[in-house]
């Protein structure tokens, strides 16, 4: 079970969060200036990542806040934790 | 009967506790102290179990975890567990335990014919016998159960209490040996809050059998010292009894402590059978030990044929004699050890040991002793049959692949042997550390840790008692400076006086003469029976991975999950492909350690505390009057209200013809409710639903349709506007949760421009829907009657004013089609509201009515229900709803994939009603497939499938939802709704979802 240093309260067990997924997918600004295959890019379409990914995550049994994670998929560590609207930080394994 | 095997002094045993327990119907003595195993062995029990496949005689093997054999099932009734491991079942009075996997008796076995058809049961048996015709299977498996030895489950509830402890710690020692009792003295020193914990009913681990001295006192002594030092120390947590059974990411650890096993019984009627902790632990040091290896000679499974270290257990720490003749087969020094504490017990000893002139201050001693040393030979056999009675031995040739020579008998009643020692590398393993293969001790041994651990001692591959001590005092320490703890004064490791371990020499398949399979088995992992022919026979067909070996031939399967067979196992398989052990690869480690009952894992969370059930402030009355519950999400929803000796049916039709004829009451308080306040709300509402909601008017209410980016419906319900910036939200009951997540997460990830704040208030609101002509009576009797005039309270509006004296909100809104308020309170006055709305519909003949007839109501009405008639899949216009999607507003969420191909299409499913043709009181069922064109048997072309299905009482027949392809373009169209188990199709009309009053008008009254 991972220990998420949620950025709103500190270190706390993986149970009191939920994983969204991917992060830093944005809705397109103009939905109706975009292709289907672009649209469907954004709805359906996620990397795959061996190595750094980051993604979402919620304190859903805690502050209830959104933050995003940077882990290493291979080894599971979590490599760097921050707000929304922050840009992602160069991490390395 | 006597204890004819106890020695007459010694062991760790109360011999003033006497202990009586009954194994397969026959009472036995032993002492507190005594395990299960220990007093069998003290009263000359030897056969103690059959094998799985194969139904061999077996005996005790060993003294610990990895024990194949000595599986019991221990005690009766509700509390009897299968698969108990004989050694480190502690013994208690009145303990009663059975052999399993023997019919009718121990002695006598009727599937012992298996082992005569031996050639019958290959590796592979199961795949290449039983799985052809698949339709069999059954049958087989009733046999495979019958004849198997998988002990037997208990029939009643466990009666016994379990706990969780939830801990963290600054070190957690795993194991309390030498290595983990340094550990813990150095890490408690340094001021570290500890945790160790062991699997055994006291710690000290080898040391409890051991006769060495450490800084100049007997072992046990030395043990009791540092013992007390540990239990001064405030910040020491000591955990006996407790086995470390997982090591998980970010050093989460599970303990499985048993607390009141031992005893027989809860003391106090307080204290849990078992706790299961779980840790979260800064720093962790392994000091797990080593599991000794059986030699894989032939016929090496006779009971009376054990691991020399459990050997050497039986006898210092219990005082129980395995044998009085034993014979030594050994590979390397450790086993002289036994040898010379079974001489001092009074057995005559023999050593046969595979190298050629073995040297070492153990080798020396053994001879000073008089012991007679057969060195550079081997056990090509051994005889006997419920026990053992000798041995065969010959010359191991200097390829050690086959023997040379005459052979020998010896009699003997205990072989003892060492094949060497696998360090338990299982929790380092299960950490995700790398091992590496060490030559000298032919093991393999931690490499490259992944986590924040250090392992030490014999599972670190030190088999030396000074070097055990030393490293751990050493990782005690240095997970105590991790920690973050100055260590100001290390404390020195002690002395401990012991000869140098010469090296292993291994032997992986002992020679027997005669070609492989014949003349009897050579064992390699004895609780799946599989042995070194399956291995050789798996190899021929072709099994390269380790990992297919494995499930092949079942090896390092079952209870014990190969503790003492694996590295055999690898090692055949490796020396069969020409490669090193290391290069064929290990299987991996996974948790649990030792098998971990559910009882533990599930602690407290059973029954009523499994799941929390939500009650609605009226659920007292419901059940007065006779409700049936029905589980929505975790809310507890009356489902009908029968009345005396009424059927379901009878009660529902009774209650759904209510509401169109007098009025009904409904408990609505379980809906999902969420505050909705800023000064962007109604612009925050615009983009989450799916209609317009700027100029929605305050106290105002609207249905709204909210959408997944994908264009499905996800949710719906009534939002009012309360005020300029608020609003109240209802959502389905099941999906409140969501719905308030997925609000927050647009709001914190998407839009945080955006001036929202979302609150639950579901559990704040009681509400009853007041239904049917009689309504505005009932309602208007307990407050200002004009004020719910349909002018002063038209539908679809709120108002604030107080009924039966209670503030409350009154919403006019319906769900069954009939005029409708629903009466919301706080939820404290909920009870006493329904009261009082109950009392003053007396006179209208109020019927209260539960979720059965509500669905009717609404699907007389063709509304819908999300996740109902919708699965994810369905868009507001294939439910036929364009009317609730904006054209005009601009962007809200899923809009843009109404233009995607794939929602575009004309021909998706579409909702529609159905009737059914020939019978119309037949009833369809939910899920049920629709066809155009009846087969003989499938495949037929599915054309949608039925959503909801009832009886309509006020149409006089059935009604169903359903959605079908083009369903709009079908209306009259007969489908076929084929059965399940067969029997006629039913054949159906397509017909409008709206069954009555198409128009609406009654709602609106």
């Amino acid at each position: 079970m991972f220990l998420i240093d949620c950025p709103y309260c500190g270190p706390r067990q993986q149970t009191e969060f939920h994983c969204h997924g991917e992060a830093h997918i944005a809705r397109p600004k103009d939905p109706d200036a975009i292709s289907d295959a672009e649209w469907a890019d954004y709805l359906f379409n996620r990397s795959n990542t061996m190595g750094v990914f980051y993604e979402r995550w919620v304190h859903n049994h805690g502050c209830r806040r959104w933050f995003n994670v940077a882990r290493d998929t291979v080894s599971d560590r979590i490599l760097a934790v921050y707000r929304v609207g922050e840009k992602r930080p160069k991490v390395t394994k | 009967m006597t204890q004819k095997f106890r020695l007459a002094e010694g062991g760790r045993i109360n011999r003033d506790r006497p202990v009586r327990f009954r194994f397969d119907g026959i009472t036995y003595h032993g002492y507190e102290g005594d395990t299960l195993a220990s007093a069998l062995l003290a009263n000359g029990v030897r056969l103690v179990g059959r094998s799985f496949k194969y139904h061999r005689p077996r005996g005790i093997l060993s003294a610990g975890a990895e024990e194949p054999n000595a599986l019991v099932q221990l005690r009766e009734g509700a509390r009897t567990e299968p698969n108990m491991r004989a050694p480190q079942v502690a013994l208690f009075d009145g303990l009663t335990a059975e052999s399993q996997n023997r019919w009718p008796s121990l002695e006598f076995d009727v599937w012992s014919v298996n082992s005569l058809f031996s050639r019958f049961f290959p590796s592979g048996f199961y795949y290449k016998t039983f799985m052809w015709p698949a339709s069999f299977w059954m049958t087989y498996e009733k046999f495979i159960r019958n004849a198997t030895g998988l002990g037997k489950g208990p029939v009643g509830k466990d009666p016994d209490r379990y706990e969780q402890r939830h801990q963290w710690c600054d070190v957690l020692v795993a194991g309390g040996g030498p290595a983990g009792l340094m550990a813990a003295l150095a890490a408690g020193r340094a001021g570290a809050r500890v945790i160790l914990a062991d699997e055994q009913s006291e710690m000290g681990g080898s040391l409890l059998s051991d006769t060495s001295e450490i800084d100049g006192s007997q072992s046990a002594d030395w043990v009791a010292g540092i013992m007390d030092e540990l239990r001064s120390m405030e910040d020491v947590t000591i955990l006996p009894r407790t086995t470390v059974s997982g090591y998980y990411d970010y050093n989460f650890l599970t303990l499985l402590e048993r607390v009141t096993d031992h005893l027989g019984e809860d003391p106090d009627g307080k204290t849990p059978r078992q706790r299961f902790w779980q840790v979260r632990a800064k720093q962790v040091v392994l000091a797990t030990g080593a599991i000794e290896r059986p030699l894989s000679f032939l016929n090496n499974d006779r009971p009376g044929v054990m691991l020399a270290g459990a050997v050497r257990t039986y006898v210092n720490r219990y005082a129980a004699l395995p044998g009085r003749k034993a014979v030594i087969f050994t590979n390397n020094d450790s086993a002289y050890d036994t040898a010379l504490d079974l001489q001092r017990a009074g057995a005559a000893v023999t050593v046969i040991d595979v190298r050629k002139a073995p040297r070492g201050a153990r080798i020396d001693a053994a001879r000073a002793a008089g012991i007679d040393i057969e060195d550079g030979r081997v056990i090509t056999r051994a005889n006997g049959g419920k026990r053992v009675t000798g041995v065969i031995i010959r010359d191991l040739d200097e390829s050690g692949k086959s023997v040379t020579g005459g052979s020998r008998s010896i009699g003997c009643d205990l072989v003892a042997m060492s094949g060497g020692w696998n360090p338990t590398v299982h929790l380092f393993s299960q950490s995700r550390g790398k091992l590496r293969f060490d030559e000298l001790l032919a093991a393999f041994v931690p490499d490259k840790s992944f986590a924040d651990e250090r392992s030490a001692g014999a599972c670190n591959g030190s088999m030396r008692l000074s070097d055990c001590l030393a490293e751990g005092l050493r990782a005690g320490l240095a997970a105590a400076r991790d920690a973050g703890f100055n260590v100001r004064k290390a404390p020195t490791a002690p002395k401990a006086d012991e000869a140098e371990v010469g090296a292993t020499m291994p032997v992986w398949l002992v020679p027997s003469g005669k070609r492989l399979g014949r003349g009897g088995k050579h064992f390699v992992d004895f609780q799946n029976d599989v042995t070194a022919a399956d291995l050789h026979l798996a190899h021929r067909e072709g099994y390269v991975s380790v990992e297919h070996l494995k499930r092949y031939t079942t090896t390092g399967m079952g209870t014990d999950q190969g503790k003492t067979s694996n590295v055999n196992a690898l090692a055949i398989m490796a020396e069969l492909q020409g490669v090193s052990i290391p290069e064929a690869g290990t299987t991996t480690f996974r948790p649990p350690y030792t098998p971990t009952g559910f009882g533990a894992i599930a602690g407290r969370n059973v029954g009523a505390f499994m799941d929390p059930a939500r009650l609605t402030a009226m659920h007292d009355w419901h059940v007065e009057h006779g409700a049936m519950f029905e589980d929505v999400g975790q809310w507890k929803r009356p489902w009908y209200y029968p009345r005396d000796g009424e059927r379901m049916e009878d009660a529902v039709n009774r209650e759904v013809l209510a509401a169109r004829s007098a009025v009904t009451m409904l408990d609505a308080s379980t809906l999902g409710k969420i505050d909705i306040q800023g000064p962007d709300a109604a612009e925050f509402l615009n983009r989450i639903y799916t209609n317009a909601w700027l100029k929605l008017p305050v106290g105002s209410c609207r249905y709204g349709i909210m959408l997944h980016e994908d264009g499905m419906v996800f949710d719906d319900g009534v939002t009012t506007r309360l005020a300029k910036n608020r609003f109240l939200m209802t959502t389905t009951t099941g999906g409140a949760a969501n719905v308030l997540t997925w609000l927050e997460e647009w709001l914190q990830t998407e839009w945080p421009e955006l001036q929202v704040y979302c609150t639950s208030v579901s559990e704040q609101w009681a509400t009853v829907s007041v239904s049917g002509p009689y309504a505005r009576h009932v309602v208007g009797s307990l407050t200002d009657y004009d004020k719910l005039g349909p002018r002063d309270l038209p539908f679809m509006t709120m108002a604030e004013m107080k009924v039966a004296g209670i503030p409350a909100r009154v919403y006019r809104i319906s769900f069954t089609g009939e005029l409708a308020f629903e009466v919301n309170v706080p939820r404290r006055y909920g009870l006493a509201l329904w009261q009082a709305i109950w009392e003053a519909g007396r006179k209208y003949g109020i019927t209260p009515y539960g979720t059965e007839a509500m669905h009717v109501l609404r699907a007389e009405k063709g509304f819908i229900i999300v996740g109902q008639e919708t699965d994810g899949t369905v868009t507001p216009m294939d439910l036929g709803m364009d009317w609730i999607v904006a054209k005009k507003k601009g962007d809200f969420i899923g809009r843009r994939s109404f233009a995607r191909a794939d929602t575009a299409r004309p021909d998706r499913k579409q909702l529609v009603g159905l009737f059914t043709e020939d019978d119309p009181h037949h009833v369809l069922v939910e899920g049920q497939q629709l066809v155009e064109e009846v087969k003989r048997a499938p495949p037929m072309k599915m054309v949608g499938h039925v959503t909801s299905a009832y009886f309509s009482p006020n149409l006089g027949r059935s009604i169903a939802l359903a959605v079908v392809k083009s369903g709009r373009e079908r209306m009259g169209e007969t489908l076929y709704a084929p059965r399940l188990g067969g029997g006629r199709p039913v054949k159906v009309t397509v017909t409008d979802p709206v069954f009555f009053d198409k128009e609406g008008v009654r709602a609106r009254g």
